[in-house]
């Protein structure tokens, strides 16, 4: 089992790997050229090639990767084009901003998902599993801005409970923090829980066609005693892996709700960066975001081989 | 005969959604027809309240809201539509090349899109329209080359089961080339169950470039597109006003009208395996 999980740690490596040489790939390799994109059109081809050198550019490709990928290694993330501040410095407090969103959802969100996603299996074609299934098919349908424009016309707007921007500074308290970050946090909720409530109920759904379930109604046992004690340990599985893969599409979902809310987050850092072309923070933001997608996609790989004992053996 | 019957009477909500859709394409196409106002035309105070001249008011520099979504329906609508043909268009072939073509070829393939994969779709549309600018034709070009990465896992588990036929090893022996077989004897037997997955698909491009402009960097102004004019409006909804509600709307319904269609297209022809609505 060990082994097991050490390969998928080194697959995790690789991959996080591939995911840096993606990203200069993308942003440096292109035929887009920084340097006139950062200048535009009016550039002469003089300053273009004085900019050129100024950026290192008239280096080859690979030297600069590798001279980008150890720094990027030692936490020297290179400097904004267009403020000349430190990126690492930058995205640090934002980062902690957008796990502090993000985990907020998801305490929210992972519980009462997984809940109601088996109350849905359980009663399954009732009206409760109907309004449920409506629901969430409405939430995943509509932009994510929509849920949040909605919400902040309720709860802000007309009823005054939170604020409709999400200001933070470093010396807030913790629970002014969780009242001024309930919007957003709300409004990611409804997204992943969608998801995962699908997701689970589904899964709980596709065990309960199993020819050893069947068995246990034809015992005469109740449908609820089937449920919990024979078909959710063998749920378990695919339902932590729908969590961890909706924790990381959270991670992208937060890009829109920050730019929405107006919260100092990496999202919005990112939109940031790209609207004004500044190079060194996209790479930054598109690490953080990539590492971030494939540290959860590896865990919920090790969790679903710690909770099935049956993977635990390679064929 | 059982599909039959369900093909000639769909279930209400396919006939309800089909109706909202073809409402939206006919807004689409006829825009300037329909539209009581043009535009880009500033006629009335920022914000102005529903009324029997603007009916559903005026947005943030007094363009009517109401001509201005169903402009809006070109745009958001046929850059949708164009990123996701040209999505399953290269899906489509390389997935059936990767089935027909061999070993090597199909694994070359599969592990280029798991690494291509292994970035979240926004964050690497970011970092690509961050270098090329969002001109249309970048924004199309972008999103459905990103999104033919999910359309090739598709094709290529759908058309790796039809590989194996008998039908398929005929035309092999009769000496047809690679792309015969992928044209004439896969390809139609793959198609079916793709179509369901175009309205997802269509789905996904579809909120993936609402949120884009949204954020600003997707259709640019002076077009009206939905997701453009949400952003537009967002401040009007500290002060209660209801404005950028209308496109969202419109966003909204669209894609709970292509779920409900699909749905029941889903309901005639069983899933294919490998196929994910999700994300």
């Amino acid at each position: 089992m060990l082994r097991l999980i050490m390969t998928r740690v080194f697959l995790g490596c690789v991959t996080l790997f591939a995911v840096t040489l993606l990203i200069f790939a993308a942003t440096e390799i292109l035929p887009g050229d920084v340097a006139s994109a950062v200048l535009g059109q009016g550039a002469t081809p003089e300053t273009l090639a004085a900019f050129r050198i100024e950026l290192g550019l008239d280096r080859p490709a690979y030297v600069r990767y590798l001279e980008w990928l150890t720094n990027a290694l030692q936490g020297d993330l290179g400097i904004a084009m267009t403020n000349k501040r430190e990126v690492l410095a930058t995205i640090t407090p934002r980062l902690y901003n957008t796990l502090f969103l993000a985990g907020y959802a998801a305490a929210i969100a992972v519980p009462i998902a997984i809940i109601l996603g088996i109350i849905a299996a359980i009663n399954e074609g009732k009206w409760i599993d109907r309004t449920a299934n409506i629901l969430t098919l409405g939430a995943i349908s509509v932009p994510e801005f929509f849920i949040a424009y909605i919400l902040i016309l309720v709860f802000a707007t007309n009823l005054g409970w939170f604020p409709s921007l999400s200001t933070v500074y470093g010396d807030m308290g913790f629970w002014q923090k969780i009242h001024v970050v309930a919007l957003p946090a709300l409004t990611l909720t409804m997204l992943v829980m969608a998801h995962m409530l699908r997701m689970t109920r589904a899964s709980v759904l596709a065990i309960m066609s199993q020819p050893y379930i069947e068995m246990a109604f034809l015992k005469g046992l109740p449908r609820r005693r089937v449920i919990l004690r024979h078909a959710l340990p063998n749920a378990a599985a695919p339902i932590i892996s729908v969590v961890a893969l909706n924790l990381a599409y959270l991670i992208v979902g937060v890009v829109v709700i920050e730019v929405v809310f107006v919260y100092p987050g990496v999202g919005q850092y990112m939109v940031d960066g790209v609207s004004k072309r500044d190079l060194p923070v996209i790479q930054a933001c598109a690490l953080v975001f990539g590492g971030a997608f494939v540290l959860l996609n590896t865990i919920a790989d090790i969790l679903a081989i710690l909770v099935n004992p049956r993977l635990r053996h390679p064929r | 005969m059982a599909i039959q019957n369900s093909l000639k009477n769909p279930p209400i909500s396919a006939k309800i959604g089909m109706v909202i859709l073809v409402v939206f394409i006919f807004f689409a196409i006829f825009a300037p027809l329909i539209a009581p106002y043009g535009e880009a035309e500033s006629i009335g105070k920022t914000w102005a309240s529903p009324s029997a001249e603007f009916l559903l008011g005026t947005d943030n520099i007094g363009r009517d809201m109401l001509s201005r979504i169903i402009f809006g329906a070109r745009m958001t609508l046929g850059v949708a539509t164009a990123c996701t043909l040209l999505s399953f268009l290269i899906g489509i072939t390389m997935g059936l090349l990767a089935a027909v073509a061999g070993k090597a070829l199909d694994q070359i393939l599969s592990r280029f899109v798991d690494l291509m994969l292994s970035i979240p779709i926004l964050v690497f549309a970011l970092m690509i329209l961050s270098m090329f600018g969002s001109s249309l034709f970048t924004l199309i070009i972008t999103i459905g080359i990103l999104d033919s990465f999910r359309v090739f896992r598709l094709a290529r588990s759908i058309a790796i089961n039809i590989v194996v036929t008998e039908f398929v090893e005929v035309a092999r022996l009769r000496g047809e080339g690679l792309w015969w077989i992928m044209v004439r004897e896969v390809l139609p037997n793959a198609l079916p169950p793709m179509i369901a997955e175009f309205g997802l698909r269509f789905c996904f491009n579809f909120l993936f470039v609402a949120g884009l402009s949204f954020l600003g960097l997707g259709i640019q102004p002076p077009f009206a597109d939905w997701g453009g004019m949400v952003r537009e409006n967002g401040r009007a909804i500290a002060f209660g006003i209801p404005a950028p509600l209308w496109p969202a709307i419109a966003i909204g319904l669209t894609t709970i009208s292509v779920n409900m269609i699909v749905d029941w297209i889903l309901s005639i022809n069983a899933r294919p395996s490998g196929a994910s609505a999700e994300m």
